[in-house]
């Protein structure tokens, strides 16, 4: 995950409490999502940004997975996202996403 | 009177030692002493050989259709074709000769080569068809080896070659750090690039240089002074080298769109009849050298993002052959279309081929971003030009153009795999330029649809992103419009004058 983006991150769970943070991934890749799912809980595992070592344990979804797909009008969702859905593997994705957050999300 | 594409050129330079030195990954590793991935990487450099027998490589400067990488197994680096060094759009160039080429694109005396070097180099050059006299009179013999390393602890940039230092790059200011030697090398590369394109350019069109109008250039980096960092000018920069006398031009920049905003431009100038002869160019990227080498020495791949990339385009007016630039078309993400891929994809590729009553499958080729997925996908980028193509299938699938169970079939047909290497601007949507002049000249494609994508967001002065395309078709020949003779005229004016007589007499009685 970019360094810049973990440090807003960091910054964001601090001044509004890590609890009331939810990050919502856009990755293409099952890999890249579960990189930045695993860098906003566990934190960043390529010990290179703010995150290093900073477990914030935030609660963390893909945009694709279906309980936010369930939040989101469904027009809204269709135009903005529905493409994307068509393309992507969702399965995969949703996947590995999950089990990060289950093994390292706090809230 | 339509814009076309009277030629093109694709080249690469081979420069694994710029690379240790200069790329952004390497640079920024350094501050970590421990660094494993430094400590390795020697071990996983590709020689000149290896680099240039790469299929991906001989797809870029011409020697194989890039569809072809379809039928080669992969990993491609274990599986490479004969070793040619120059194609039908250009080459690959090796370090040494490079080096030299910087030295010749050089007006400030801030490339020094040590005398010993420059001599065995020259010796190569003199054999290159597109080296003239006047370019290796340029040369300078005279530095010695002790000079480079006192100017190397003055913080100039080493220049190394098989394991030695062979010169160096030395800064241009004292405070400016616009001017400084990092930078100076990483503009220099850029310039000495874009200057063997424009010459691949010109010996692939057969055109003077003289004969250019204009010249944009639209590479990555951008050079000026602390006063002003993109002041410019690269292009007349370089069309000075390359002895463009009667041209002028300027920089054009749009991070990875860069070339198809530069493009768009060109062809531009040319339908309003402003210029004749429109060039526009880039180099390569030293900054983007090894840009994911962490990932494949992790992985065990050589560092594969070991070559500058540079292009030419020539864009005259209507011949009434090469293939056309339709203007009537452009696709555009606006500022305020919004930034989901779904809303960038559809303005760039589906909103010009609506206004023209056209299917997404009326296009036989989308260039899109054509990142070779070789580099992208150890480092978890997947394969860019394949996610693009199933972007564009799944607009083709909502708008009815196609089934969904068609999706790799459509990209199969009208995508091609990724062969550019990663240097931005390199493989946004001009890299397939060259092949699909080809093809339509050949009549084996009709219809090509240039897509430049930018991450406008990395400069953190927007959030937006960019994107533009052209249609690229066919020339369907030059009309010629009649015109009316003397005669004609005559009889038309007689004919007027007896109807109005006869209304006259008609209008007495």
């Amino acid at each position: 995950m970019d360094l810049e983006i973990q440090g807003r991150i960091k910054e964001l769970a601090e001044k509004y409490g890590p609890e009331n943070v939810v990050v919502i991934l856009g990755s293409n890749e099952a890999e890249a999502a579960s990189l930045a799912a695993e860098t906003v809980t566990n934190g960043d595992p390529t010990y290179a940004g703010p995150l290093a070592g900073v477990p914030l344990g935030l609660r963390v979804y893909h945009i694709l997975e279906e309980e936010i797909k369930k939040e989101i009008d469904p027009n809204v969702y269709e135009e903005q996202v529905g493409m994307m859905e068509m393309v992507l593997d969702v399965e995969a994705i949703s996947k590995e996403v999950r089990s990060i957050r289950e093994q390292y999300s706090k809230y | 009177m339509n814009p076309v594409i009277k030629g093109c050129s694709h080249i690469l330079v081979h420069v694994p030692n710029v690379m240790l030195e200069a790329g952004t990954t390497q640079i920024l590793e350094r501050e970590n002493k421990n660094s494993d991935y430094l400590l390795k990487i020697n071990d996983y450099i590709r020689s000149y050989e290896d680099c240039i027998s790469y299929p991906p490589n001989q797809a870029y400067i011409g020697n194989i259709y890039p569809d072809k990488l379809n039928d080669i197994p992969r990993p491609w680096y274990q599986n490479p074709l004969p070793p040619k060094r120059f194609g039908a759009f250009g080459e690959i160039m090796p370090e040494d000769e490079f080096y030299a080429l910087m030295q010749i694109s050089d007006v400030f005396d801030l490339v020094l080569l040590e005398e010993d070097f420059v001599k065995e180099v020259r010796r190569k050059l003199e054999g290159h068809p597109l080296i003239s006299e006047k370019d290796l009179s340029r040369l300078k013999e005279v530095v010695s080896l002790e000079e480079i390393e006192r100017q190397i602890e003055n913080k100039a940039v080493p220049l190394r070659f098989n394991g030695k230092i062979v010169g160096c790059v030395k800064k241009a200011h004292d405070k400016d750090i616009t001017l400084s030697s990092h930078v100076m090398l990483e503009n220099l590369a850029t310039k000495a690039s874009a200057i063997l394109a424009f010459k691949h350019l010109l010996k692939n069109t057969g055109m003077s240089p003289e004969e250019i109008d204009y010249i944009i250039e639209c590479s990555e980096e951008a050079c000026g002074d602390m006063n002003q960092r993109g002041g410019g000018n690269f292009a007349k920069a370089i069309g000075e080298i390359v002895g463009c006398s009667n041209a002028t031009g300027a920089d054009v920049r749009g991070f990875c769109a860069g070339p198809a905003h530069a493009l768009l431009n060109a062809a531009s100038l040319i339908k309003s009849g402003v210029f004749k002869n429109v060039v526009v160019v880039a180099g390569g990227a030293t900054a983007k050298l090894g840009m994911n080498g962490r990932d494949h020495v992790k992985k065990g791949l050589p560092v594969l993002e070991d070559v500058l990339g540079g292009f030419a385009v020539l864009v005259s007016q209507d011949d009434g052959i090469n293939p056309i630039i339709r203007l009537d078309s452009v696709g555009r993400h606006t500022i305020g279309a919004g930034a989901s891929p779904q809303v960038v994809m559809h303005a760039v590729a589906v909103e010009p081929l609506e206004r023209l009553g056209l299917k997404v499958t009326d296009v036989d080729k989308y260039s899109v971003e054509m990142q070779n997925p070789e580099i992208t996908e150890p480092a978890g980028a997947g394969d860019v030009p394949k996610a693009n193509y199933k972007m564009i299938a799944a607009l083709g699938v909502k708008r009815g153009d196609i089934e969904k169970s068609q999706i790799d079939e459509f990209i199969l047909k009208h995508g091609m795999p990724g062969f550019a290497p990663t240097q931005g601007h390199i493989p946004s949507g001009v890299p397939v330029l060259g092949h699909i002049r080809e093809k339509i000249l050949k009549g084996e494609i009709k219809r090509a649809m240039i897509i430049g994508k930018g991450s406008l967001f990395l400069a953190r002065m927007t959030n937006l992103f960019d994107g533009i395309s052209m249609i690229i078709e066919a020339n369907p020949g030059v009309k010629e419009e009649k015109g009316v003779e003397e005669k004609e005229i005559r009889k038309m004016i007689a004919k007027a004058l007896r109807d109005l007589a006869e209304y006259l007499i008609g209008s007495e009685v």
